[in-house]
This record gives structure tokens, C-alpha cells and sequence, in this order.
């Protein structure tokens, strides 16, 4: 029989395995550059070394001589971009690359440089020498708030008294800064583009969503929907730097029109800190007041973040401040600064990863002045409904979720008194971190073909960037049919298939999995039509199909974004629980215990969902303590652009992490019940760690990440 | 990368003859070399393969301990007797890199290995020790990672290394073979201060081999710790480290050594603060007082400051594991 599982707690043994974990592990699975295409060529980018200005001669004639080396194009030679919009601004308006002479940033691509072989690429892309007219550039985000303009409208949201919390008996006010974090997914971004025809391509490409990137190759290179053809079978994690089509997918497709030939374009290492966008740095305020028993009156949230000259890349930093508690009065302002840096982007929990940081660490502090427990004082001011517009929640568990967590990490352990707890030269503290994050579901399409042999293949052009959705997909798919898990396949990732939403904002599971509980329904009618039988809700369909003697049954079934947006307020929540030990001495941070606790609706797939909470925490405990891309601002040229400098968690880093979940359904976003996991699985982990810190040592850290340097500053 | 000719001499004769050519490179396990190559900041004519030479051996000597240059990181670090009587050094080398590095990298390739600096390994930007005359991107620049001992204005790096930290401290010997045949240069005067010629890490000539190391036995096994401040627990450069080795007596130190990395272009060794340590009861208040005469001569260049305060606080925590206190 088969054990049950604790669907609060499950184990990492506890429910099915990835589909494609075997793929996986084995090599067999194929990532965008593993293609081999023939007549492949390779390329290889030159970036500029100039952070603003316009280049002025640009020799190539070393680089075109170089053994193998088959063209080097440049902005001076390439094809045009005849979707290159000439005087587009704003939000969506990428790089024009290859177009003129213009240096927008460091690192910017300059030329492609196609070989034969890859290294003949590399070293061809060493010899091109550039010379330009260097203008004075800006990349300190701190040195330019002047600059600072609002994205839409006048960037300010007001309800209730603006400045309400200086007229509290409690009251701070901080400043809190999160440096540029950058995805640095384990793959690197890669595209294989051929030109199959004048007007028709295809393109293996590391993308989080191939009708997009099929949609923007149409509209940059004008050409029919249909013939543009994108696959992405497997994605090597992404964290959003492949939500949208960036410079070196244009180049790539450009180098393989100039060579006639297919063209593989790998970014190295260091173009991925310049070319796929990265959680921006940003400077916050937060002035926060409360009655002296905690109840919290006012809340100021102003935000700072970096954007790229040429376009305006938003986020929700300060939007979590409007939501969270509940507050009579909320004022928040959100700035743009544009510097000589790339576009950033999303990036796990974008926007609210940053704000929580902001606000989960300024409650904290009034925690402190008020003498309440942490917890307490999130319960003080709970939000039963949604305090900016005053919508019921579709379902909020949260304090099941303050409890649960408490009982884990053993919260009655701790102190309230900061650094009163010491053992063997260490300090020991506790924080806590919530996490909030709307919770989406769009349109989405599954074909699904039941064949006689009692085996279903569902169908879908989502990308699985690693939460495993295709898993999900088959256990709704097997629990809506009666059908083994092991009888159901998936196929995804392919611009021909079925209509699906990118994935990202934590919305795939309720979009695709929406469509396959519809396919699966809609299965159920054929089969009912085929032996007017509605009373048996499970047949044996292989032996209905051969009784009638048909190969297969085949639905194609069409969800939409569901209802209720306009009477609930949706949304998914974490709290996160860690102890810290600090050393006393030299200020290194070791993170002892996590307990992360997810309201993320009805638990579908007990393993992916355990390994996207304890995911999201490794990614907390790396935007807390070590990661942070850096500039030095005289060159405007990252200075840590690889894996040895950026930091991010080793497993020497890594504690035990329990994942818990609430898992109670939510009745209104999707029929299976569910909501999104993998942003609140990071929302809310670097204040938490941040406040274990404190509570540990006395020192509040308000600048990420938390270095030894800084806890002993 | 630039294209290069691949050799493979057979005897230690020939690679001394094959090296003695401008353009070439010795290449041992790769692991620093390789990725130098990659990013353009060498380009050999030539790379002379060593690793089929003879000189993997750990063996147990009259003066104390040989390690051949070749030897494996990972392999030094379990070694049995290394274990036993140079315990500092296997905690140095575990503290170094990641598990697979250490299967590649070697014992000479790791004295051998350069700075991390981030200037140095960027073509495009200025550095003295890369392209000599070009100016120092550190010096006014993100010097987080940098020294504060015995830098020149010339350049602030710091050898990476934390096997040769432990080397220093122990009073290891380095056995160079040249075309003169084999000479031995203490280990605290193999590598070398900037000055004004940052381009020289070390003191090894052109056209010489390093063939192993020689530690000298000792009383310190007992308590010797080798403390390492990093920004995350593992496969991460030391913000500091510290080789701290003891032999004490009815709670008297007797004998001390102490070495610091992360601080300077080459291992730090404190003779002062040893001296200081001799006749003295091992307690926290005595350390922390020993660490402050450490000091002395420090200089901060900015982003590094913190190393000031993070430099003694290490050191006290090093000599207090050092010492069995916690
Ligand atoms: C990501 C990363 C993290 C690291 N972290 C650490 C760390 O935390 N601590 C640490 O100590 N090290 C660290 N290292 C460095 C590592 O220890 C060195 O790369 C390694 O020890 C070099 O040894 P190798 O045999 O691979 O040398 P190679 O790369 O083969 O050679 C390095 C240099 O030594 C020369 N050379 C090699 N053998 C000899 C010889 N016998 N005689 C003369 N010259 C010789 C070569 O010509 C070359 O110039 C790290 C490296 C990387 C890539
Ligand atoms: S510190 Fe040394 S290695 Fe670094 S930039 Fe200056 S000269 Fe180069």
C-alpha cells in the first residue's frame, strides 16, 4: 500500500518524481545548444569597453583574417532590423543592437564574430579593436536620485494621510538598499538560429516562453507568425532572465542571415552579467509608525531603481507596503534612475523581494521599539482583507502559516532581547520574513490524445524552466482521469504546440493545469458520448476505444484566465523562519535552520512544490548574504562578472530547510486549487535573515548582502 | 584563445630544456592556467606538460616531510602522514577551492598560482601586474579583496593561496630545479612583495621547475588551527585567513607560529607577533593583545578597511581554536 503523505510536511522521498528527472540526470536531455544542427557555425561576442559614447572607427580586418573565421558582424555590415522601431521609448523598447554607433553601457555587444569552431570564434572576437568618442557616464544609482523621474503617471500612491507614521508615539524611519543581484541560472543563455527559407526560421533558444520569443522574432524581422518556428525543450533554470527577447537572440539571428549557415551563439559567463538583465540595484525608505500597543498607523515607502537609457523597466518594490498589513495610511513613491547599465528584469519575487526586504525589516525594527514579539506584531495588524482596495481575499492562511513555522524553527527559544544568546564564540538569533505575491492565471490550450493502449499524451508550448510542470501537468491529468501516472506523457516547449502563457509570476500551474483539468473533462464528455454511460466517472478507456475500435480520442480544450479578479483580491503568502549563529569575532553569518511555510492553496506534486519552497530559500539566503554584482563606477565595467566572485550558496551554505505548506485549496482562482509557489518562496528571506542577524548580534544590517565586513562595522 | 603548440617531454631534462624558451608555460593541473588562458590575460607560445613526471611522492624524510610538486591537492590533504604531523597544512588545503579543483590542482601549481584581483583577470582594464606601466585599477578602485601589508602603490593584490599560507607558517623549504641543478629556498621568501615590479609574484627564475616542498617536523600538531573568513562557507577566497600552530605547555605557550593570507602578495608571516606569543599563558585577553601587535604597519586602501578590524579579530580567533579554548 502506499504510505500516505503529510501534505503539510512532505518529505523529499514523498510523491512522484520528475518525468524528466531521469533525462535530467543522464545527459539525455537536450538544452538549446546541444543541437546538432548541420552546417553549424559558432559566434562569439565583443562587448564594448566604453560605458557611454560612440564608437569611432571599428577594425575588424585581424578579427576577418583570423583562422576559421567566417564574418564579423557589426552595426557597420549587418542585415537590418526592419522591427527596429526608430524613435520608441519606454517601457519594451530593447537595444537596438548592431543598429548604429551608440554605447548605451559596458559590455554592450559590439560585433558577432562567426568560425567554424568555437574557440577560432573566441579568439577571432579577441582581435576586434575598437575605437570611440567616450562620453561621461553614470552607473551609481545613489550618486543620480536627481535623475530620478516616475515611470507611469507621478510614481505616487496615496491612501488615507500622507506621512501619517511622523505623527505616531512609535515611530523610524531607514533607509534599506538591495545591490544588483544577478540570475546566473546554471545554463547559459544559448540560441541556435537557421534560416530555413528568405521568410522562415527556426531557433533552438533558451527562452521562458517560445510564443513570445515567436512573436517578437516575427514582429522585429517581419515575418509571418507561422514561420517562425522556436524550440525550447528543456530550460536550465532561469529565474526570469528568459522571460523576454533579449540583444544576443537579434545578433545570433542576424550572424546566421550574413553567413548563410546556422549560427550557435553561447553567452560566456561574463555576457551574462551585461546581456539577460538582473534583479536591479535599488534604494529604499521606509518610515513606519504604531500606536505604543503595535497597531501600525502609517506607512511611508519610497523606492529608487536603476533602468537602462533606453527603456524603463518597472517593478512592484514598494507595492507590498499597500497590501501586507493593515494600515490606514499608505503613501508610496517609486522612481526610475536611468544609468549606463542593460535593461534589468524580472527576477524571482520581482519587486516584492525587494520591497519585503524593505518592510519586513522595518517592522522588525518597530518590533523592537515596542517590545512585541515579531510574530505578535504581524498578528496586531493582519490584514483580514485586502487594505488597498478593500476586496475579500480569495483565501489567506497566513496565521496557520506564523504558527506552523514557529513550531518548526522553535521560536519559543528565542529571546527577545537582542545578542543575549551566546554558545561557543557564536551568537544564536531568530527572524522572521513574510511574502506576498499575487497569484495569476492567463489563457491557456492542452491537446490531450488517449490511445488504446490506455497511455494519454498531453501537448502544450509552455516551457518547464525546472519547477517541473510537466510532473504537475500529468499528476492533475492522472487524478482527473483515474490514469497512471506512468501512462501520461507531456511534450512542451515548442512554438507549434498549443497556446500557453510564458512561465513566469508563478502562474503556469494555474494556467496550463487549468487547461488540462478542462481537457480532462472534456475527455470525460467523448467518452460518455461513446458508451452513454455518465454514471461511471472512470472507465477503462483503452477498452472502450477498442470496443468501438477507434486508435484514439483527441480533445484540444481551451482555458481562460478565470474569474473572480474583479471581487477577490488573489494572492499567495510565505512566512520564513530562520536561525542564525554569528560568529562573534570575525562576523560571518552562519544560517543554522529554515523554516519556510507556503500558503500557496492545494499542494499538486508534494516533491516539486518541497523543492521549489527550499529552492527559493537557497535564493533568499544568497540575495541576504552574499550575492551582489558589482560596478566600479570610474570604468562603469562589473568587476565580478563569474561564478568565483558573484557568490551565490554552496552547500556548505545551505541548513536544513523544512518546507511546509498550508495547503488548503483556494476556491477561486482554478479548479485544482491551487496558487502560485515559486516567487513566495524567496519573498521575504532576506529580511528574515537579516532579522535573525539582529536578534543574534544587536547590528541591524540595511544594505545587502549581509558580509562579515558589515556585521562587524 | 590564442592557438598554442602542446609538449609532453618525457624526462625532468627535457622540460628544463623545453622551458627555458621565452612563450612558454608549464602546465600542471590546469585549474588557474587555463582559465588565465581563456580570458586573454596569458598567451603562451607553448604549454610543457609536467604531469607524467615523478613527482606525486609524500614521503617521510630525515628533516621531516617531502611533498612532491605534483602531488594532488585533495591527495596532500588525506594523506595520512601529512594528517598526523602537518595537520595545518590538510586544513589549509581543505579550505581551498571546491572538492574537484583540488582533484586537479597541485601542490607547485598552487604556490604558482596568481591573484585574483579583478583587474588582473580584465583585458580591459588597467593593471601593473598584467601589462606593467598600464596603472593599478585597484588602488582607487573596489579593493575589497586586497592588502594591507607590504603593498606599493603599484599594486595592492594579494596572493590568493591557502596551502601556502600554512607553508609559510610551518617553515616548509621549496626545492627548485634549474640548469644548475637543484637548490632550496625557504618557503616565506619564495614569493615576493609588488615594489615596483608587481609583474613578479615570486622569486623563481626563468626556465626553473618546482619539485617539491620539504616541511620540517615539529612540536605544533597538537594545536594547530587553520581559520579561513570568507564570504561563504565554501569555494570562496579568504577575506582572511589564519595559520595559527602552538605547542604549549602546562597552559604556557612554548613555541609559537603564525601566518596570515588574504592580507598581502604573499603569505604573511608574523615573527613579531610569535615571538610576543613565546612564555605567555594562551588565553583570549593575551591574543588579543598579540593580534594587535600584529598589526602594526597595516594600511587600508578604502573598500578594504574592515580587513583592519576583521584581521585581529581573526587572528584571536584562530589562536583561541589554536589553543583548545572553544
Ligand atoms: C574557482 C576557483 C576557486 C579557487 N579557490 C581557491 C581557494 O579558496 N584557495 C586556494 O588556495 N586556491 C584556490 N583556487 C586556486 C587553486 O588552488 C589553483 O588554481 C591551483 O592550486 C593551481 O594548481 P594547478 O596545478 O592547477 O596549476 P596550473 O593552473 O596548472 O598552473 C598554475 C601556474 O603554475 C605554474 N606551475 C605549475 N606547476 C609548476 C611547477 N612544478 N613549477 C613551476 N611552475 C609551475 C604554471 O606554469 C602556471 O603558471 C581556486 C581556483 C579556482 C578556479
Ligand atoms: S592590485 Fe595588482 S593585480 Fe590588481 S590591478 Fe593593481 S596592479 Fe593589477
Amino acid at each position: 500500500m502506499e504510505k500516505a503523505i503529510n501534505m503539510n510536511r512532505p518529505s523529499s522521498s514523498d510523491g512522484m518524481s520528475r518525468i524528466d528527472g531521469r533525462l535530467k540526470v543522464t545527459g539525455a536531455a537536450k538544452y538549446s545548444a546541444e543541437y546538432a544542427v548541420e552546417g553549424l557555425t559558432y559566434g562569439v561576442l565583443a562587448g564594448s569597453t566604453i560605458a557611454k559614447g560612440t564608437i569611432t572607427a571599428l577594425d575588424t580586418k585581424a578579427a576577418e583574417r583570423a583562422p576559421g573565421v567566417l564574418a564579423v558582424v557589426t552595426y557597420l555590415n549587418a542585415p537590418k532590423v526592419p522591427g527596429f522601431q526608430p524613435d520608441q521609448k519606454g517601457i519594451r523598447a530593447q537595444l537596438k543592437v548592431f543598429n548604429d554607433n551608440k554605447i548605451f553601457y559596458n559590455g554592450q555587444p559590439i560585433a558577432l564574430v562567426i568560425a567554424d569552431t568555437y574557440e577560432r570564434a573566441l579568439y577571432g572576437a579577441s582581435l576586434v579593436k575598437a575605437t570611440y568618442n567616450k562620453e561621461e557616464h553614470q552607473t551609481s544609482l545613489t550618486d543620480n536620485f536627481g535623475k530620478g523621474f516616475p515611470p507611469r503617471g507621478d510614481g505616487l500612491y496615496k491612501r488615507g494621510t500622507e506621512d501619517a507614521w511622523k505623527s505616531a508615539p512609535i515611530k523610524l524611519e531607514q533607509e534599506y538598499i538591495v545591490p544588483t543581484n544577478t540570475h546566473n541560472p546554471m545554463e547559459l543563455h544559448a540560441i541556435i538560429a537557421r534560416w530555413d527559407a528568405d521568410d522562415k526560421i527556426t531557433v533552438w533558444d533558451k527562452t521562458q516562453g517560445v510564443k513570445a520569443t515567436q512573436h517578437d522574432i516575427s514582429q522585429l524581422f517581419k515575418l509571418p507568425l507561422e514561420n517562425v518556428q522556436v524550440n525550447s525543450r528543456f530550460v536550465g533554470g532561469a529565474f526570469g532572465s528568459a522571460l523576454r527577447t533579449w540583444p544576443h537572440e537579434i545578433v545570433a539571428i542576424l550572424g546566421a542571415k550574413a553567413v548563410k549557415k546556422p549560427v550557435k551563439l553561447v553567452l560566456s559567463r561574463a555576457d551574462m552579467f551585461t546581456s539577460v538583465g538582473y534583479r536591479p540595484h535599488t534604494w529604499q525608505k521606509v518610515g513606519i509608525g504604531a500606536t505604543a500597543d503595535g497597531k501600525l498607523t502609517g506607512i511611508t515607502h519610497q523606492a529608487y531603481g536603476q533602468t537602462s537609457p533606453y527603456e524603463n523597466f518597472t517593478e512592484g518594490a514598494v507595492n507590498v507596503s499597500q497590501s501586507m498589513y493593515a494600515c490606514p495610511n499608505v503613501n508610496t513613491k517609486y522612481n526610475l534612475v536611468a544609468l549606463n547599465v542593460g535593461t534589468p528584469t524580472w527576477m524571482r519575487g520581482p519587486g516584492e523581494a525587494t520591497g519585503s526586504f524593505a518592510l519586513e525589516s522595518a517592522l522588525d525594527e518597530l518590533s523592537y521599539a515596542l517590545n512585541i514579539d515579531p510574530i505578535e506584531i504581524r498578528i496586531r495588524n493582519y490584514a483580514e482583507t485586502d487594505p488597498e482596495n478593500g476586496k475579500p481575499f480569495s483565501s489567506k492562511h497566513l496565521k496557520e502559516a506564523y504558527q506552523l513555522g514557529a513550531d518548526s524553527i522553535g521560536w519559543s527559544n528565542r529571546k527577545q532581547q537582542p545578542a543575549s544568546v551566546k554558545k561557543d564564540g557564536w551568537f544564536v538569533g531568530y527572524g522572521i520574513g513574510c511574502g506576498m505575491f499575487g497569484a495569476y492565471r492567463s489563457g491557456a490550450v492542452i491537446k490531450a490524445t488517449l490511445k488504446a493502449d490506455g497511455t494519454l499524451h498531453l501537448q502544450s508550448a509552455v516551457s518547464d524552466i525546472g519547477p517541473g510542470t510537466g510532473t504537475a501537468m500529468v499528476l492533475i491529468a492522472a487524478e482527473q482521469l483515474g490514469i497512471p501516472a506512468d501512462k501520461i506523457s507531456f511534450e512542451n516547449g515548442a512554438s507549434d504546440l498549443p497556446q500557453a502563457p510564458t512561465q513566469g509570476g508563478s502562474a503556469t500551474t494555474a494556467s496550463v493545469g487549468s487547461a488540462v483539468y478542462k481537457a480532462c473533462a472534456d475527455l470525460k464528455t467523448e467518452f460518455q458520448k461513446l458508451t452513454g454511460n455518465n454514471t461511471n466517472d472512470k472507465p477503462d478507456y483503452a477498452q472502450i476505444l477498442k470496443q468501438h475500435n477507434l486508435p484514439s480520442v483527441e480533445v484540444t480544450s481551451k482555458s481562460d484566465g478565470g474569474e473572480g479578479r474583479d471581487k477577490y483580491s488573489m494572492n499567495s503568502w510565505s512566512v520564513h523562519f530562520v536561525k542564525v549563529l554569528v560568529n562573534a569575532l570575525t562576523g560571518v553569518v552562519k544560517i543554522d535552520k529554515v523554516t519556510s511555510v507556503a500558503d500557496c492553496g492545494t499542494i499538486i506534486s508534494p516533491k516539486t512544490a518541497r523543492s521549489q519552497i527550499v529552492g527559493g530559500a537557497i535564493g533568499g539566503i544568497g540575495m541576504a548574504l552574499m550575492e551582489e554584482a558589482i560596478i566600479d563606477h570610474r570604468y562603469g565595467r562589473y568587476i565580478n562578472n563569474n561564478y568565483a566572485d558573484y557568490h551565490v550558496p554552496v552547500n556548505a551554505d545551505i541548513p536544513q530547510i523544512d518546507a511546509l505548506f498550508v495547503n488548503k485549496p483556494d476556491p477561486i482562482l482554478n479548479p485544482m486549487g491551487s496558487k502560485g509557489m515559486a516567487e513566495i518562496a524567496l519573498v521575504g528571506m532576506a529580511a528574515a535573515v537579516a532579522n535573525a542577524v539582529y536578534n543574534a548580534t544587536g547590528k541591524r544590517v540595511r544594505e545587502l548582502p549581509i558580509t562579515p565586513d558589515k556585521v562587524i562595522g | 584563445m590564442k592557438q598554442f603548440q602542446y609538449v609532453q617531454p618525457a624526462t625532468r631534462q627535457a622540460v628544463l630544456e623545453a622551458i627555458n624558451k621565452p612563450g612558454t608555460k608549464i602546465i600542471a593541473g590546469g585549474t588557474n592556467l587555463v582559465d588565465l588562458m581563456k580570458r586573454g590575460v596569458t598567451a603562451p607560445d607553448k604549454l610543457v606538460d609536467i604531469n607524467h613526471l615523478p613527482l606525486k611522492n609524500i614521503t617521510v624524510t630525515p628533516l621531516g616531510l617531502y611533498i612532491g610538486a605534483l602531488a594532488l591537492n585533495s591527495v596532500v590533504s588525506e594523506n595520512k602522514q601529512v594528517i598526523e604531523k602537518q595537520p595545518l597544512l590538510a586544513m589549509a588545503l581543505k579550505s581551498g577551492a571546491s572538492p574537484q579543483l583540488r582533484n586537479m590542482a597541485t601542490v607547485g601549481g598552487n604556490m604558482m598560482q596568481r591573484t585574483r584581483c579583478g583587474y588582473f583577470y580584465d583585458t580591459a582594464m588597467p593593471c601593473n601586474k598584467r601589462v606593467p606601466g598600464s596603472g593599478c585599477g585597484a588602488y582607487e578602485g573596489v579593493n575589497r579583496m586586497h592588502a594591507i601589508f607590504g603593498a606599493s602603490s603599484q599594486c595592492i593584490a594579494v596572493h590568493p593561496s591557502d596551502m601556502c599560507v600554512a607553508l609559510a607558517a610551518l617553515d616548509a623549504v621549496v626545492i627548485i630545479a634549474g640548469k644548475k641543478g637543484e637548490h632550496r629556498v625557504p618557503f616565506t621568501e619564495f614569493h615576493r612583495l609588488p615594489g615596483d615590479h608587481p609583474e613578479a609574484d615570486n622569486n623563481l627564475a626563468p626556465g626553473e621547475l618546482i619539485t617539491g616542498v620539504e616541511i620540517p617536523d615539529n612540536n605544533l600538531a597538537k594545536n594547530s588551527y587553520y581559520l579561513k573568513v570568507r564570504d561563504r562557507q565554501s569555494y570562496a577566497f579568504a577575506l582572511i585567513s589564519v595559520a595559527a600552530a602552538l605547542d604549549i605547555k602546562n597552559g604556557i605557550i612554548q613555541n609559537a607560529r603564525l601566518a596570515m593570507g588574504g592580507v598581502a602578495h604573499k603569505p604573511w608571516r608574523l615573527f613579531d607577533a610569535e615571538k610576543a606569543l613565546v612564555g605567555k599563558k594562551a588565553s583570549e585577553e593575551n591574543f588579543q593583545q598579540i593580534a594587535q601587535l600584529a598589526m602594526q604597519g597595516a594600511k587600508a586602501y578604502g573598500y578594504n578597511s574592515f580587513k583592519l578590524k576583521l584581521a585581529p579579530a581573526s587572528i584571536t580567533e584562530a589562536l583561541k581554536h589554536a589553543a583548545g579554548l572553544v
